[in-house]
């Protein structure tokens, strides 16, 4: 199966990456090895059977709602990139 | 006496007895690591300096009776996708480089509640993306058996510290493989438990649905000890398992009578070494010496699943990583005009090649037009793989297989070839698609003098069968009396 240039760079920006120029060349070869070696689910004996989404079946999962004071709020913000008055900066969103 | 030789369950017992002391465990292997890091590169953060600081503590209290518990004191070695408050949680990746994480995960709760002394942060693939700790973007964690060699991975900084006995034991995280893998090619005891069997809450997210934390250790009695620690519910992972709290080390027998093994006869055909191949077969005539009933089956599912598992690996990694996004944490590129360019530079610097390839192929799988041909017939197989491992279990205990189908390869020597380097897991996948339970124990060497890694698979929650059928060839055999890492060159 062939992956064609345009639509890696599509799913790259979906992704938010941008790629350099080697790194299409090689991302197209790998891409075709792995889908052509994944295009093997095409034809497992799999007519009629339901997904699998998770491992276990899903229930929910509930807990009061109570409020938890999370006690490292400082841990949290040393942690911000770029920080002002324990709060993250970012540029202007709104022109 | 070499204190750094010793498994856990025989420390516990000096320590017992008044032989050893909390302090010169920690400081015979913190010296052990002083003297073989530079050859290994296991760490990617140490911790020794704090460690015996708090060994000297923990001493203290355990003699004054202040606090009790038989593994005070043991150290430990973390992989570096968990989070421990104020300790630095990188992923092996440039995007976390800079992260101290400001909570624990709740399997460090678990081990900081049994006065556990951890050393370090293990080297890990980025992301835990990779078969061999190559993909690290800090440094290339070598084999103890032949330093030219790869530890497996991803979690092979885990592998390779047990293995050159830096910790007594250690935690790795596994996806696809990335304990039993390493395991295998490092010679030590890696444990995949049951997924929900371990809370995952703290645990950097790969692929939610298979990610699992388990155990690295020298002997299996050693990982029933350090599971009875690590398991059980935790309301932070809504996936963790409420099942009643066992002691895997009473299910440890030295007996496998009348025990039904399964050998899936696709397991042992192509692309096995034919030394992989050889070494498992005796490890089959052992168990049929000790009395189990071996036998072999069709199990034709290993292809079937590995496709499956990058297909659906790499969606859920695509989803899980569009967090880092250089705004909360984590790598923030220079290069921006506004927040487009944070994200889009942000990810595109702090990503490595590989983390990135799956990305890509993740987000492929799932755009429309390829949802149906790829990622929902994954969904489908991974229902196949199901069905196929209960119609073994229905008449059999245990399923042998190899870890993988060699023994470690050279550095480098699958970097550049991606699929073929996916290949390696073509053994261990098919046990978390299915959400089984896994253990990798070495059986043997090959003629280079690697390890060669037997493993064994078990029913869901099911942990002690494969447990006891480890143990007890481990008795019979004593892998570890035998041969050992020599460290060449």
């Amino acid at each position: 199966m062939e992956v064609k240039k345009e639509e890696l760079l599509h799913i790259a920006k979906l992704a938010r990456l941008k790629l350099q120029d080697d790194e299409i060349e090689k991302y197209l070869l790998n891409l075709q090895d792995i889908l052509n070696f994944a295009n093997i689910v095409n034809k497992a004996p799999i007519d009629g059977l339901k997904e699998t989404v998770r491992e276990r079946d899903a229930y929910n999962v509930f807990r009061k709602d109570e409020i938890e004071v999370f006690d490292n709020i400082d841990g949290m913000i040393k942690n911000f990139p770029d920080e002002q008055d324990n709060m993250i900066r970012v540029p202007k969103v709104v022109q | 006496m070499n204190i750094i030789d010793l498994t856990v369950h025989e420390l516990q017992e000096k320590l017992k007895n008044k032989e050893i002391t909390i302090s010169e465990i920690n400081k015979a292997y913190i010296d052990r690591i002083n003297e073989k890091e530079k050859d290994v590169q296991a760490f990617i953060t140490l911790t020794t300096d704090e460690a015996l600081e708090k060994a000297k503590s923990i001493e203290e209290k355990v003699n004054s009776g202040e606090i009790k518990g038989d593994l005070a004191g043991i150290p430990i070695g973390i992989k570096d996708n968990m989070c421990i408050e104020g300790v630095k949680t990188t992923c092996a990746s440039k995007m976390l480089e800079n992260f101290v994480a400001p909570y624990n995960a709740t399997v460090i709760e678990k081990i900081n509640s049994e006065n556990m002394i951890s050393l370090g942060k293990t080297n890990m693939d980025e992301f835990a993306m990779g078969s061999s700790t190559e993909t690290s973007y800090f440094k290339k964690t070598k084999n103890p058996w032949d330093l030219s060699k790869v530890p497996g991975g991803s979690s092979g900084g885990s592998a390779a510290a047990v293995s050159a006995n830096m910790v007594p034991w250690a935690l790795g995280s596994d996806t696809g493989g990335s304990i039993r893998q390493p395991a295998g090619c490092c010679g030590v005891v890696g444990l995949k438990p049951t997924y929900g069997l371990v809370s995952r809450f703290g645990l950097v997210a790969y692929a939610s649905s298979l990610d699992q934390i388990g155990t690295f250790t020298k002997d299996v009695q050693d990982t029933a000890l350090l599971l009875n620690i690590i398991a059980g519910h935790d309301e932070k992972d809504s996936t963790s398992a409420n099942i009643e709290k066992k002691d895997y080390t009473k299910c440890l027998k030295n007996d496998v009578k009348g025990l039904k093994i399964a050998v899936p006869k696709e397991f042992f055909a192509e692309g096995i070494n034919p030394e992989v191949k050889s070494t498992l077969e005796k490890a089959i005539e052992k168990y049929k010496e000790l009395g189990a009933v071996v036998e072999e089956v069709s199990l034709d599912i290993a292809n079937y699943a590995l496709a499956a598992y990058y297909i659906i690996a790499c969606a859920e990694a695509s989803s899980n990583l569009g967090r880092f996004d250089g705004i909360r944490y984590g790598h923030r590129s220079e290069k921006f005009n506004n927040l487009r360019d944070i994200y889009i530079n942000s990810r595109s610097e702090g990503f490595g090649d590989e983390v990135k390839r799956r990305i890509i192929l993740g987000t492929y799988v799932l755009s429309s037009g390829y949802y149906d041909a790829f990622y929902k017939k994954g969904q489908q197989v991974r229902t196949l793989v199901k069905n196929e491992f209960d119609k073994v279990f229905a008449e059999y205990d245990v399923i042998l297989t190899p870890t993988a189908p060699t023994t470690a390869f050279k550095i480098g020597e699958k970097s550049d070839n991606p699929l073929e380097m996916y290949l390696s897991d073509i053994c261990t996948v098919s046990v978390n698609i299915a959400g089984l339970p896994g253990l990798s124990l070495p059986c043997g060497i090959d003629s280079n003098g690697m390890p060669v890694g037997m493993q064994l698979i078990g029913k869901r929650f099911d942990e002690e069968t494969i447990l006891n059928t480890g143990y007890t060839y481990e008795q019979a055999t004593k892998f570890r009396d035998n041969y050992k890492p020599e460290f060449k060159n």
